[in-house]
């Protein structure tokens, strides 16, 4: 056990048996989402991307969305991570609310509590994995070290490569690196294994499962996979903007287990 | 419309920023280029047609006086088509209400018919009457610095003689398209006039009837110059000529070929720089949108579009920019050109009516030039964007590579944050793409120095010429050489400090088949007036028994080193022709000089103490008083005031310098927006993905901004003194372009010709950083969360 989230307010320490039993419940709620719309203008047309989500997301959780593309996926994620603004509805992180929030808000939002994984991993190609992690680490305000973050991932050895001498899997690894490094309170991975081959994405996936177990993290994991689904704690099924459905598993597999 | 050819209008649409970046730049050196070619056309056109209409001669010579007769033997000499006499004579002139010495040439018109050479350009009033007595036309620079209509009149001292004289008409001459005193450094309308009146009054007054004293004659075809004026000085000598001299050596006429000249270096040099960079910048830009419409080259290709079709495409989008540029550099240097001319016309040059000329070809010269530079400057992004396999094309590229940079890597690393060693890796990991980007910026700086480099240059040429070398405040002039003893009286006027007198002599000086026609100048050895400088612009004493030559004069024009025999045919007296020694070279930026001891000089003309004019310092508050008196001195022929001189040159070339300072900050600003701005984008677009990762990652705008215009920051920093070494460089080739006998620039730039170059450089790549700022804030967060480039 250790102390895992450390942030600005509360500092809480939770072991993975709470976790595993933790129902979705408004004390614990990280996310607290009600009625969020959002529609798109392209052009002349309105593309209904969100038709009213209602939602809760916990600490500690591993939450797989699921669906389609065109499901609103995608969309979802951007507005918990304060890419983009609801339409309609609300979000409450903690006991910020999000919406209507502004743009410096936003960006202190993500800076502090938010961390990104990315389909293409979106490393900086003129830095090394190191100072990739570091570029975040400099402007957090209680992050690991970067070579602790990289360790965890399983790329202590390799922290002076440049992107260009890593693998897809290692760019990948590099990039949860850099999420985790500043000890967010959530992890937001668009796609993560999308680029991937299934044995390369696996070994991604142990990793994120492995911060999301030892650092507490909740994790949201976007995926169009559903062979993925069998890691999380909660799959929420999206379709055609709305909730289709909130399955929580019973029988957690490890991600190693998986395969696609 | 094909749908390549609405592709590359949408891509041009979609680069509009930079598309006008560019076309700026190619503007800036198309508008030179037109200015100054048009320029050069226009003064050129007006030039000949104004001296063929009125008749400008091709050989001149002035004499002391010879009878009518002797202008048939001339006529009747080989080579010789047309010939003229005339009576000139150097007057003091009399303006009511205006104090200040003037001086005036007065110039006979035959009383019957009109002249057969160097005809007048009437601009308002009338010719003299046949045979009237006291009516006379004045030089339109003159009439307009005084005011004067047909109708007014003022007064002339001619050789001791007060005369009245009636205004009227006002006229241009093609013989004074340029006018200037003798022995002045520049023009001074309100100071110095031409007049012409009838040859009877004017020989009467003069003492000249039945003679004359000045010869102008045009060549035979097929005749050789310089065998007519052998000939035509052969039979002068024994009349007191001073050597006949062609066109070349026409004092007006050769100031403006120089000024003609500096025109057609304008439009070479700097057009040069500007499409230079033009074609630097459409590399750049060009093979950056290669590099993002890869995959669409190569679905292109694998449609079956040939390789010819897509490089034509590519090439076509390019001329586009060119052709964009062309037609703006075309209308505005259209504009600058006829601003220049009708700048020359007021300050300069005196013709009746200006052709201005924009020539087709002037024109097609500048599309084919910038379209050279710009398809040159993109044939080989286009050459490697056609040879790219299709299938690899629509692969994504490989993540470039970096690595530590030198400063890292010799173990500064840890000064280094995350983002500033970004900044350093970018810059080092292209050296020749940084490198031509400082470049370009430091041309901007360089082209914005020369722009400004004038004023300055100007005010130490003046400098030295008149508070170094020429310190008199006073130079007069006597109606012939005269006993030193003179000196005395001058002294003894009330308001003359002190008084240092003068000989020169008329020569041509010859040195191997080298000549040139000067006056030597005989000066006090250790003058306090008049001075000669030494390289170093230090006063120098004139040695005895020889001669110090100016630097031009010894280097350029004689090829002379001190210790050589310079052979002097006098043109004055018993005309003896001498072989006196260089002693020594002497600094001068202003007309060329032969100096000599006043003393030794009288030994070698075999005369006594003898001067041709004097040097006074004037007490300050007596000058107009003491004009009064001199002016009333039968002998005192002309005078010449310095600090008056002064005034009015800077009046004249106020003008100018303004011109060219608009125009320089306007091209370099060009040049400079152009560099920086194109150089941001592409930053932007090659990075932009980087950038908005790092805002979702919780980077402030201000953070990505510091990484991205921290690279141009130091590009720009870098980019400064590298733009001083290209000003210097700039202001040297305009340095040796420019030299010739009538002035030499000095490589010297101010201070504020630095800060102005700088200045250029810092507010473009402000006006950028701003730019890119507002684009910063516009980047697509969320899309970069699902695209791979």
């Amino acid at each position: 056990m250790r102390p895992a989230y450390t942030h600005g307010v509360y500092t809480v320490s939770i072991s993975r048996g709470i976790m595993n039993r933790m129902p979705p419940d408004p004390a614990n709620a990280i996310f607290v989402a009600r009625g969020l719309t959002k529609i798109y203008r392209m052009g002349e047309v309105a593309v209904h991307a969100l038709r009213g989500i209602d939602l809760i997301l916990n600490r500690g959780e591993l939450v797989v969305l699921l669906g389609p593309s065109g499901s609103g996926k995608s969309t979802l994620l951007n507005i918990l991570g304060g890419l983009d603004a609801p339409s309609g509805g609300e979000v409450r992180y903690l006991d910020h609310m999000l919406t209507g929030a502004s743009e410096a808000e936003l960006t202190r939002f993500r800076r502090e509590h938010v961390g990104f994984v990315f389909q293409f991993y979106n490393l900086i190609p003129s830095l090394t994995a190191r100072e990739n992690v570091a570029a975040v680490t400099e402007i957090s305000k209680s992050p690991m070290r970067p070579e602790d973050a990289l360790a965890l991932v399983g790329l202590g050895s390799r922290l002076d490569h440049f992107p260009a001498q890593l693998s897809g899997g290692e760019q990948q690894r590099v990039a949860i690196a850099r999420a985790v490094a500043k000890n967010p309170a959530v992890l937001l991975c668009d796609e993560p294994t999308g680029a991937l081959d299934s044995a390369t994405g696996v070994v991604v996936l142990e990793v994120l499962e492995k911060v999301n177990r030892e650092l507490g993290t909740l994790t949201v994991l976007i995926t169009h996979n559903a062979g993925i689904a069998d890691m999380a704690d909660r799959v929420i099924r999206l379709s055609d903007g709305r909730i289709a459905e909130i399955h929580a598993n019973t029988a957690k597999k490890r991600a190693s287990e998986l395969s696609w | 419309m094909k749908a390549l050819d609405r592709k590359l209008l949408r891509d041009l649409w979609h680069l509009r920023g930079q598309v006008l970046a560019i076309a700026a730049v190619i503007m800036g050196g198309v508008a030179t280029m037109v200015m100054s070619l048009s320029t050069y056309d226009s003064l050129t056109t007006t030039r000949d047609r104004f001296y063929g209409e009125y008749r400008f001669a091709e050989v001149f010579v002035s004499l002391k006086r010879a009878p009518e007769p002797v202008a048939e033997r001339l006529a009747a000499l080989p080579g010789v088509e047309r010939l003229e006499t005339r009576v000139r004579a150097g007057v003091k002139l009399e303006v009511a209400g205006f104090t200040d010495p003037i001086t005036g040439l007065l110039l006979s018109l035959p009383d019957q018919g009109e002249p057969l050479l160097n005809a007048l350009h009437l601009r308002r009033g009338r010719m003299v009457q046949p045979w009237s007595t006291d009516e006379v036309v004045l030089s339109d620079t003159f009439a307009d610095a005084h005011r004067f209509q047909p109708g007014d009149t003022l007064a002339a001292i001619i050789n001791g003689k007060r005369k009245q004289l009636t205004v009227v008409g006002v006229a241009v001459s093609p013989e004074y398209v340029y006018q200037i005193a003798p022995g002045a450094m520049f023009p001074d309308f309100k100071r110095y006039g031409v007049l012409w009146m009838g040859r009877n009054a004017l020989a009467a007054a003069y003492d000249m009837e039945g003679a004359f004293n000045q010869v102008s004659l045009t060549l035979a075809r097929g005749a050789h110059e310089q065998d007519v004026i052998d000939r035509v000085d052969a039979v002068l000598g024994a009349y007191g000529g001073t050597g006949a001299y062609g066109r070349k050596t026409q004092f007006s006429n050769r100031f403006l070929s120089e000024e003609l000249k500096q025109l057609q270096t304008t439009a070479t040099v700097f057009p040069a720089i500007f499409l230079g960079v033009a074609a630097f910048l459409l590399n750049v830009v060009l093979s950056r949108l290669i590099a993002l419409q890869r995959d669409q080259i190569a679905i292109l290709k694998a449609f079956g579009y040939s390789y010819a079709a897509i490089g034509a495409h590519y090439v076509k989008l390019v001329l586009l920019m060119a052709v964009l540029g062309v037609v703006a550099g075309v209308a505005l240097g259209a504009w600058f050109g006829q601003g220049l001319s009708n700048v020359y016309m007021e300050t300069t040059f005196r013709f009746p009516y200006l052709d201005y000329r924009l020539d087709a070809g002037v024109i097609l010269i500048a599309l084919g030039i910038s379209a050279f530079a710009a398809v040159s400057g993109t044939l080989f992004s286009v050459a490697r964007a056609v040879r790219l396999p299709p299938a690899e094309g629509m692969r994504p590229e490989m993540p470039e590579t970096y690595r530590a940079t030198l400063v890292e890597r010799i173990g500064l690393q840890r000064w280094f944050s995350a983002p500033t060693r970004m900044i350093l890796r970018h810059i080092e990991r292209r050296p020749l793409k940084s490198f031509l980007t400082v470049l370009g910026i430091a041309c901007a700086c360089g082209l914005m120095m020369v722009g400004n480099y004038q004023k300055g240059a100007i005010d130490f040429m003046v400098d030295v010429q008149f508070r170094q070398a020429a310190r008199e405040d006073l130079a007069l002039a006597f109606i012939e050489p005269t006993s030193g003893r003179a000196l005395h009286e001058l002294a003894a006027l009330p308001g003359v400090d002190f008084v240092e007198g003068f000989r020169d002599v008329p020569a041509i000086l010859r040195f191997r088949h080298y000549q040139h026609r000067a006056a030597l100048f005989g000066i006090q050895p250790e003058g306090r007036l008049h001075r000669s400088l030494d390289s170093s612009l230090q006063p120098v004493a004139v040695p005895p028994g020889g001669v110090v030559l100016t630097d031009h004069l010894a280097d350029k024009i004689l090829h002379v080193k001190p210790g050589d025999m310079l052979t002097v045919e006098v043109l004055e007296g018993r005309r003896p022709v001498l072989q006196v020694p260089v002693l020594g070279i002497t600094k001068q930026f202003l007309g060329v000089s032969a100096y000599m001891q006043q003393e030794s000089l009288n030994a070698l003309m075999r005369e006594g103490s003898t001067v041709s004019g004097a040097y006074l310092a004037v007490q300050p508050g007596s000058e107009a008083e003491l004009y009064a008196k001199l002016h009333e001195r039968p002998r005192v022929l002309g005078m010449v005031a310095n600090k008056a001189a002064i005034q009015s040159f800077y009046a004249t070339i106020g003008e100018f310098i303004l011109f060219y300072n608009l125009v320089a900050t306007l091209l370099a600003g060009a040049i400079g927006f152009g560099v920086v701005y194109n150089s941001a984008r592409i930053a932007l677009s090659e990075r932009g993905r980087e950038l908005a990762s790092l805002r979702v990652l919780g980077f402030t705008q201000g953070e990505i901004a510091y990484i991205l215009l921290g690279e141009l920051a130091l590009l720009t920093l870098a980019a400064i003194p590298v733009g001083f070494v290209v000003g210097v460089g700039l202001v040297g080739i305009l340095v040796v372009a420019f030299q010739n006998e009538l002035y030499r620039l000095p490589l010297l730039l101010t201070p504020e010709n630095y800060a102005m170059g700088a200045a250029v450089v810092i507010v473009s790549a402000l006006l950028s950083a701003l730019l890119l700022w507002f684009r910063l804030g516009r980047l697509d967060l969320v899309a970069v969360l699902k695209t791979r480039e």
